[in-house]
């Protein structure tokens, strides 16, 4: 056998080909065209080649040729403000190749290797390195520093190592044993990197949106589900928690959706700045967008070369937030690449295999101690698509399973137009325990406490909210009417966040503090003043309280809304008196 | 589809009529080709895209106003059998342009299984207001091939790219009835013994629908666009019914016929609150349709959705237990649905009419339940402080 064979059968994505010499996960060039393809299943001297691009027009007979080597990521300088399609080819150079459209068989390098960056050693000749460990360091962009590090499992003692202005595939260091490294290393793409231990997430990652912060906490290192219907707000939620959470690294992955929305990150994100840092997002971001109407096989590599690359980053040290916006679709190019494979269904055709990796890729993400010792953290969010928004399907209940934090999308808030459609009724987050220290130490001693509070004003509302169905709210007690105002301020004023507004859509832990202790500063006031005599109506219909909760619109509310408050607990007070 | 099919194109086809397979079926001559184009159709690289932000006035109030169209979206009707979607299709091809210029739209319009009355209607109507001289028609009736109604958007998308990135025009595809492509689509997968998904549609039906409703858009260095209206039938009415599901996962928006409006014997029915058009915030404001859009279009919502809800409580606990917010918003939601959403087929309302009209309208409530509206806006535009 050698290393080219022929076509012997064609299925969508899937090709056989045969009299060929292969290994499992070899990349293979198929047909005249070249096409990019994958070995995943070898029986004799047939091989089974999942195919990246199109393969509609190619014919048995054609050739396939053998490249020997395993699909990899390329990792190196260069990988950040990029986008790439699931495989990993940056989609300005196949704009320049192929046109607006994309056509078949162009290979492209992953970023520029003619690039030159100044390298700065960390260490000497004669030092020992061992795999993982950093040996220098480039300025990536304004706000990342790329640490060039070891391949794990290679390494050596130092016999030489440069300094000053190098591309990518030039060598920097050598070893006694006559290896040596360059600034770009390869990985491959379905294997996991090396870590030396995984610790438990104790810090939170602080996303700016006041529900996911303050009543279902992710942490750094954590994993969350967003599932929902059409149109409940998945996308928005993820492109949110991609501009304004305190990841320093976030790698988002469009896996089979819309081509605008990838068009508008990238219009958008050159101009928006990080809250946390002050410069251009786009400088901490690298971006995948394999959507929908680009081939199935590539969709389901896009997932693993964005999780690879965030392990990169994590080994240097970095938090890194990876969005897959839709896991779903995903799970449907496993399945539609299982089915050509005639393998045996399992529920809802997915193949039975399914929801062992879905828990392999939720389990990528983890606070770790690197193979260099530093601390670093992947932390994912997955939106999941249900077909008809019913969740009890295999993809939801395989990720259910394993992620720590669901944030359930309802369609009936998205139709109320209460964003984000964030259900806080059957939402929940399992790291609370864990994080309520870190809350307590850095926001205020008080704060798990307050989280209860608001929680259980909303679990009440929903309990009263039963019985005013039946009887209207009139007939309730006017304590109870309190509650339910209460909890509506809850909802209008602290859940509802409009993520396009320019200065809501983004809102410091620090003040989602302090408006939740406003609204229980309300309650409290409201409370006493009808002890003594107020009417329900007077006390919430104070002016001052509407002007606080618009007041959340404006720049410098976290100035402004402790002086609020104070108005509004005045006139509170004097309703008693007017009585 | 293993081989590739290709469609002859010109500017020759604007005037025609094709059959499903895109043969003449309008007596004329065998189209004349500049070139052949593959019908698969590649996919636009997502960093080749230009984001889609002019708006297209249909001159129907409810999309105008609620769910703005923008050139190069892809909208869907899910509409259901018995209701008038196909008026509404030819009312917004007949009206759609954008504000402030005459630039019109060629229409590509692409039947899939429809009966041979309701492609004598569509026909008789293109015909009667002469938009058949700026459209071209692919026409797959319900008793030719299901094989060949897998191959007839793409024929359609074939000639709607052609002309749109090729010869600068501005193109509006509308397909009638999805739905019916996707039940060949389901036929043609159980002919060949695949493993079937839900409700027996094949599991790749998303990524199928996908390759053709993601041919939609504007690119960059083509002055041309693509807007696509497909119209789909629900079974049984149901949303989560495979196929309005999956278009929903992948259009930016739809627009929801209702068939209790239709029966109150409102046109056109289109129920807002469940509809959405995901690009408006693009193509809405000041420099494209009025200041006050946003803002009246988010009162209008609100208004309308509570009033709405407050008829389900009236049922109940009767209307003398409203207060007096409450007895606004019922009244203005009938107003809403007649005054608003009523007009009639061929009334063709400029934005600001219909904007101005909302106006109108709102001041039957009392300004301070109108919160949504920005105070700037309402000592503009308020009727009272208009006169
Ligand atoms: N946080 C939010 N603030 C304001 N509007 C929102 C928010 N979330 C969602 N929306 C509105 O809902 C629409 C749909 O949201 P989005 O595109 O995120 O839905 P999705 O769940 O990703 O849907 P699909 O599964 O079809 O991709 C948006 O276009 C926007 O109008
Ligand atoms: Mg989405």
């Amino acid at each position: 056998m050698k290393n080219e064979g022929l076509i012997y059968r064609i299925s969508g994505p899937v090709v056989t080909a045969i009299d060929m010499k292969a290994a499992m996960y070899d990349v293979v060039r198929v047909g005249t065209e070249g096409l990019m393809g994958e070995v995943i299943e070898l029986h004799g001297d047939k091989a089974v080649i999942q195919v990246y691009e199109d393969t509609s027009g190619i014919r048995p007979g054609e050739i396939v040729i053998n490249t020997g080597e395993t699909l990899s990521v390329s990792l190196g300088p260069g990988l950040l403000t990029q986008i790439y399609d699931g495989i990993q080819r940056p989609l300005p150079t196949l704009e320049k190749e192929m046109g607006v459209f994309l056509t078949r068989g162009v290979d492209a390098d992953a970023f520029d290797l003619e690039k030159i960056w100044t390298f700065e050693p960390q260490v000497s000749v004669g030092d020992t390195i061992v795999g993982g460990q950093v040996v220098g360091h480039v300025q990536e962009t304004d706000t990342i520093v790329h640490k060039i590090m070891a391949v794990p499992g290679a390494g050596g003692v130092v016999k030489s190592i440069e300094s000053g202005d190098f591309n990518v595939t030039q060598t920097i260091c050598t070893f006694e044993d006559g290896s040596d490294m360059q600034m770009m290393q390869k990985w491959p793409v379905r294997t996991p990197r090396p870590y030396q231990q995984k610790y438990p997430p104790v810090i939170p990652l602080i996303t700016g949106m006041r529900i996911l912060d303050f009543l279902f906490p992710l942490a750094k290192g954590g994993a969350a589900g967003i599932p929902g219907p059409f149109g409940s707000g998945k996308t928005v939620t993820q492109q949110s928690l991609a501009k304004y959470s305190d990841a320093q690294l976030v790698v988002y992955i469009g896996c089979g959706e819309r081509g605008n929305e990838m068009t508008e990150v990238l219009d958008e994100f050159p101009h928006l700045i990080d809250p946390n840092t002050g410069k251009p997002l786009m400088e901490r971001t690298v971006m995948i967008a394999n959507t929908s109407n680009m081939p199935v096989a590539a969709r389901e590599a896009s997932v693993y070369t964005g999780i690879t690359i965030a392990e990169y980053y994590r080994d240097m040290g970095y938090d890194v937030a990876l969005m897959a916006d839709s896991t779903s679709r995903w799970a449907e190019a496993m399945r539609e690449i299982s089915s050509r494979l005639e393998e045996m269904p399992g529920e809802e055709g997915y193949p039975a295999y399914l929801s062992t990796r879905i828990a392999e890729f939720y389990e990528r993400a983890g606070r770790v101690e690197t193979l260099n010792g530093e601390d670093g953290s992947i932390t994912v969010i997955g939106a999941v698509s249900p077909p008809g928004g019913d969740i009890s399907e295999p993809v939801s209940q395989g990720t259910l399973r394993i992620v720590k934090v669901f944030w359930g999308l309802d369609a009936g808030l998205a139709r109320q137009r209460h964003f984000p459609a964030i259900n806080w009724l059957n939402s929940y987050s399992l790291y609370p325990q864990s994080l309520d220290q870190w809350f307590r130490d850095n926001i205020a001693q008080d704060f798990p406490e307050i989280r209860t509070e608001l929680s259980g004003l909303l679990q009440i509302e929903s309990e009263l909210q039963e019985i005013v169905q039946l009887v209207g709210s009139d007939a309730l007690p006017v304590d109870q009417q309190l509650t339910l105002e209460v909890a509506r301020m809850i909802r209008e004023y602290f859940l509802q966040q409009n993520g396009f507004h320019e200065v809501d859509a983004y809102c410091d832990i620090n003040l989602q503090y302090k408006m939740a202790k406003a609204i229980l500063a309300f309650q409290e006031s409201a409370k006493s003043a009808m002890a003594s005599g107020s009417q329900l109506g007077d006390v919430v219909n104070v002016p001052s309280r509407s002007d606080l909760m618009r007041g959340r619109l404006n720049k410098g509310y976290i100035d402004t809304i402790d002086d609020m408050v104070k108005t509004m607990l005045a006139e509170i007070a004097a309703t008693v008196e007017e009585n | 589809m293993g081989d590739v099919f290709k469609l002859p194109v010109s500017t020759d086809l604007i005037g025609r009529i094709l059959d499903g397979a895109g043969r003449p079926r309008d007596g004329g001559p065998d189209i004349v080709a500049d070139e052949k184009a593959d019908i698969i159709g590649a996919a636009i690289n997502p960093y080749s895209r230009r984001s889609p932000h002019d708006f297209i006035q249909t001159g129907i109030s409810a999309i105008d106003c609620c769910t703005s169209l923008v050139r190069g979206q892809k909208l869907p009707i899910f509409s259901a059998s018995g209701l008038p979607h196909n008026d509404i299709a030819l009312q917004i091809a007949r009206q759609a342009k954008l504000t402030g210029s005459d630039e019109e739209f060629i229409v590509v319009f692409c039947a899939m299984g429809i009966t041979a009355e309701e492609y004598n209607f569509f026909r008789a109507d293109l015909e009667r207001t002469g938009a058949l001289e700026n459209a071209v028609l692919f026409v797959n009736l319900a008793d030719d091939p299901a094989v060949e109604r897998i191959i007839t958007p793409r024929l359609a998308l074939t000639a709607a790219e052609y002309l749109a990135f090729e010869k600068d025009y501005h193109v509006l595809v509308i397909y009638t009835d999805m739905t019916n492509y996707c039940d060949a689509l389901r036929q043609i997968g159980a002919a060949r013994e695949e493993v079937p998904g839900r409700r027996g549609y094949p599991g790749y039906m998303y990524t199928d629908l996908a390759m053709l409703y993601e041919r939609a858009g504007l690119v960059k260095g083509k002055k041309g666009s693509i807007t696509q209206f497909p119209i789909l039938t629900m079974p049984g009415d149901d949303i989560t019914h495979p196929i309005p599901d999956l278009s929903g996962y992948i259009t930016e928006g739809q627009i929801v016929i209702s068939r209790e409006l239709h029966q109150q014997g409102i046109y056109p029915p289109i129920n807002v609150l469940p509809s959405l058009s995901r690009l408006m915030g693009s193509c809405i404001g000041e420099k494209t349709t009025r200041e006050d859009h946003k803002s009246v279009s988010d009162q209008m919502y609100a208004a309308y959705a509570q009033g709405r809800e407050l008829r389900g409580l009236v049922a109940i606990v009767g209307e003398d237990a409203l207060n007096e917010r409450d007895k606004q918003l019922l009244e203005f939601s009938g107003v809403f649905e007649d005054k608003f959403l009523r007009q009639s087929r061929d009334e063709n309302r400029s934005i600001e009419e219909t904007l101005d009209l909302c106006w109108t309208l709102m001041a039957r409530i009392d300004t301070k339940y109108l919160v949504r509206l920005d105070q700037k806006w309402i000592d503009k535009y308020h009727p009272e402080n208009r006169k």
